[in-house]
């Protein structure tokens, strides 16, 4: 699986704990398990979709990704370089190659810079750059995202919620990346906004081949917008497939409760479909549970699922399970 | 679904018109609203941020700040009585009595300093003169009708050891404390997760067809409403602008605004890729309202009508209103 270059990231055996610190001398007493070994990768010109409950790794997931947390142990590798071996200096020229889109817009655009220098921070930061160039390229930004230039003179808090989404993903395609991970983009915003936002990362995506990693709780969002999916549980993936191979042939126990609870806008529909209600919430992450970690939780539990835990297996056409229930198929990639 | 008891109306809302005084001028967060809710039946009102739906929960429980905000006319008659008449007094019986509010985030409306037993017993000895035996009793017994696990041991826990799940399952059940005849949530699980959402979406659902209480759901999400809910109200800029009984509404939507708003929403059981549609533009400001109808800026079917005069009400169908001038076959056509 290495080094295959149809893969743009390649994240290998992931762990990322943060410490629980107790006492006068903040001595580490446990760890919060945010992700405990991941392994998946994102194809060139794809959007993989994140999903999972809150609390389950999957911002952390996005986050360490781009090495923005200390103390990740595991590979990743964008276009083969390993990333968790360059230096400083080396890492941040390679930042231009990957953006953050943000949840809450507000929140991470400085309320004292116009609009026009947020966007054109990262050009400035990277010296792409300057003079006249400079102020064509944020008017060709605020163009692409669909705002008008003369925009470019306001202040964050004259734009409504998903004006400033805009902004937040012209920021993002600043310094021309080749990947984005956009972490819940529209949850924060209205039905009517939410489609706005989608169509427009769907347009740049094709018109700029870019590569998505799209975390976000709403499966009807990440079906709608990717082209495969990975499921997260407690920080581990449990499933991952094709976006509508995952709806219509979900094998994870979770996965199935997960997709059952997700309403469908249309009472003909909804009414009729058999809704399985998960028990209790999602375990802490300091102390997962023994075995495989949905067991408590989980209808079809057996002894195994309570002593051993399941491991990610190939299943059908790229299409990986981690359950005891759920038979593989001999391959030799099944040591993804 | 459909206990509802035919024409026999808990609430309604005549002609509410509820105005917040601003720096930008005059609000109107709610103007000429208009819905009912029969007893044991279940309604929503929909519409997206600032729309003046939880203004118009507020307005019914007689909770509007001011200033800013004041009630500037309309009736809203529960039971039989006009809530806006009603003297301080009157309402302070009514509001976690017989008409009873769950809000969005559970922990901003829960008490830290109080244990949830202390909170949800408070109100049973005001409201229903137990002794403290008796309400702790009844307490546990809530409790444990909202699935809190372990309820004898938890209810002595303080509202931050819980999780938002749990949290909005205490907030339900100090609801129900008092056998509330309406029950109002306001967003009730829109920062939750799904399946936290499916849990409390069942249990208010359960409650209400072995209670019989009616329930007002105050949601943007488009999704809840499709299961639970037997009638819809889209609201817009502070109106009403179509009313439908849920399977109706969305078979048949008549007004543009609620047809973009189904058409926008990706779903679940709709392959991957398939292109959204979308309303463009803006929701409006509602202190800078657009003349006459204000959707008609956003409006694919616009008419020169629209930017001068509000439409007035039109039956469509069986129980089904709006408010547009477009013709229903040139809406079909799409």
């Amino acid at each position: 699986m290495m080094n295959d270059n149809t893969h743009l990231i390649e994240v290998e055996n992931m762990y990322m704990y943060f410490p629980v610190t107790a006492g006068v001398f903040q001595h580490r007493v446990a760890d919060v398990k945010a992700i405990d070994g991941i392994s998946f990768y994102i194809k060139k010109g794809e959007t993989l979709g994140l999903v999972g409950e809150s609390g389950c790794g999957k911002t952390t997931t996005g986050r360490c990704i781009l090495q923005l947390e200390e103390g990740i142990k595991g590979n990743v590798y964008f276009e083969g370089v390993n990333l968790s071996k360059l230096k400083r200096e080396q890492m941040r020229k390679m930042r231009r190659n990957m953006q953050l889109i943000f949840q809450d817009p507000y929140g991470s655009l400085d309320p004292r810079m116009t609009s026009g220098d947020i966007v054109g921070e990262p050009i400035r930061v990277h010296g792409l750059a300057k003079g006249k160039e400079y102020t064509e390229q944020v008017e060709e930004l605020f163009r692409m995202v669909e705002l008008e230039p003369f925009m470019t003179a306001r202040y964050p808090h004259e734009f409504s919620g998903g004006q400033r989404q805009r902004l937040g993903i012209a920021r993002a395609l600043a310094v021309r990346p080749k990947f984005i991970v956009c972490d819940e983009p529209v949850s924060a915003l209205d039905v009517s906004i939410q489609a706005q936002i989608i169509i427009l990362l769907e347009k740049l995506r094709e018109e700029m081949g870019l590569t998505y990693l799209f975390i976000a709780h709403d499966l009807s969002v990440v079906r709608n917008i990717s082209d495969r999916v990975a499921v997260m549980y407690l920080g581990k993936i449990v499933e991952i497939t094709d976006s509508d191979e995952l709806y219509a042939n979900p094998l994870h126990p979770y996965t199935i409760a997960l997709l059952s609870a997700v309403p469908i806008p249309d009472p003909k529909v909804d009414r009729t479909r058999k809704r399985i209600i998960l028990k209790g919430d999602v375990p802490s992450p300091v102390n997962p549970p023994k075995g495989c970690r949905f067991n408590p939780r989980c209808q079809m539990a057996i002894d195994i699922c309570r002593e051993q835990e399941p491991q990610l297996k190939l299943v059908g056409e790229e299409h990986w399970v981690s359950c005891h229930l759920v038979k593989g198929v001999a391959s030799p990639s099944n040591n993804q | 679904m459909t206990t509802a008891v035919k024409n026999e109306k808990v609430l309604e809302v005549k002609n509410l018109r509820t105005y917040f005084y601003t720096q930008e001028g005059e609000l109107k967060a709610n103007d000429n609203l208009n819905y009912y809710v029969n007893k044991g039946e279940s309604v929503a009102v929909v519409g997206e941020s600032a729309c003046g739906k939880s203004v118009s929960a507020l307005s019914i429980m007689r909770l509007i700040p001011y200033p800013p905000g004041i009630i500037v006319g309309g009736e809203v008659i529960f039971q039989g009585q006009d809530l806006l008449q009603a003297t301080e007094a009157e309402m302070r019986h009514i509001r976690g009595n017989r008409i009873a509010m769950v809000f969005q985030e559970a922990i901003t409306s829960l008490n830290p300093l109080l244990t949830v037993k202390r909170q949800i017993s408070e109100s049973l000895e005001l409201h229903r003169n137990m002794n403290k035996n008796e309400s702790l009793q009844e307490t546990i017994r809530l409790l444990k009708l909202v699935g809190i696990p372990d309820a004898e041991k938890r209810a002595n826990d303080y509202p931050f050891q819980f999780s938002g799940g749990m949290q909005q399952r205490i907030m339900i059940a100090m609801a129900l404390s008092c056998n509330p005849s309406l029950l109002i949530c306001d967003e009730p699980t829109t920062a939750l997760d799904v399946t936290v959402q499916a849990q409390l979406l069942e249990i208010i659902d359960g409650l209400r067809s072995q209670f019989g209480t009616s329930v007002i759901t105050i949601t943007h999400n488009l999704g809840i409403v499709a299961r639970y809910v037997d009638r819809v109200n889209v609201m817009y800029a502070g109106r009403i602008i179509e009313t439908a009984p849920t399977e109706e509404l969305y078979a048949n939507p008549c007004h543009p605004y609620t047809i973009g708003l189904l058409a926008s929403v990706p779903r679940l059981d709709v392959a991957k890729r398939k292109s959204l549609r979308m309303i463009k533009g803006l929701p409006p400001n509602l202190a800078r309202l657009p003349g006459g109808c204000p959707f008609h800026p956003r409006c694919e079917w616009v008419m020169p009508r629209c930017r001068v005069e509000y439409p007035a009400t039109e039956k469509v169908g069986d129980n089904h209103y709006r408010n547009c001038f477009a013709e229903l076959s040139k809406l079909k056509k799409q």
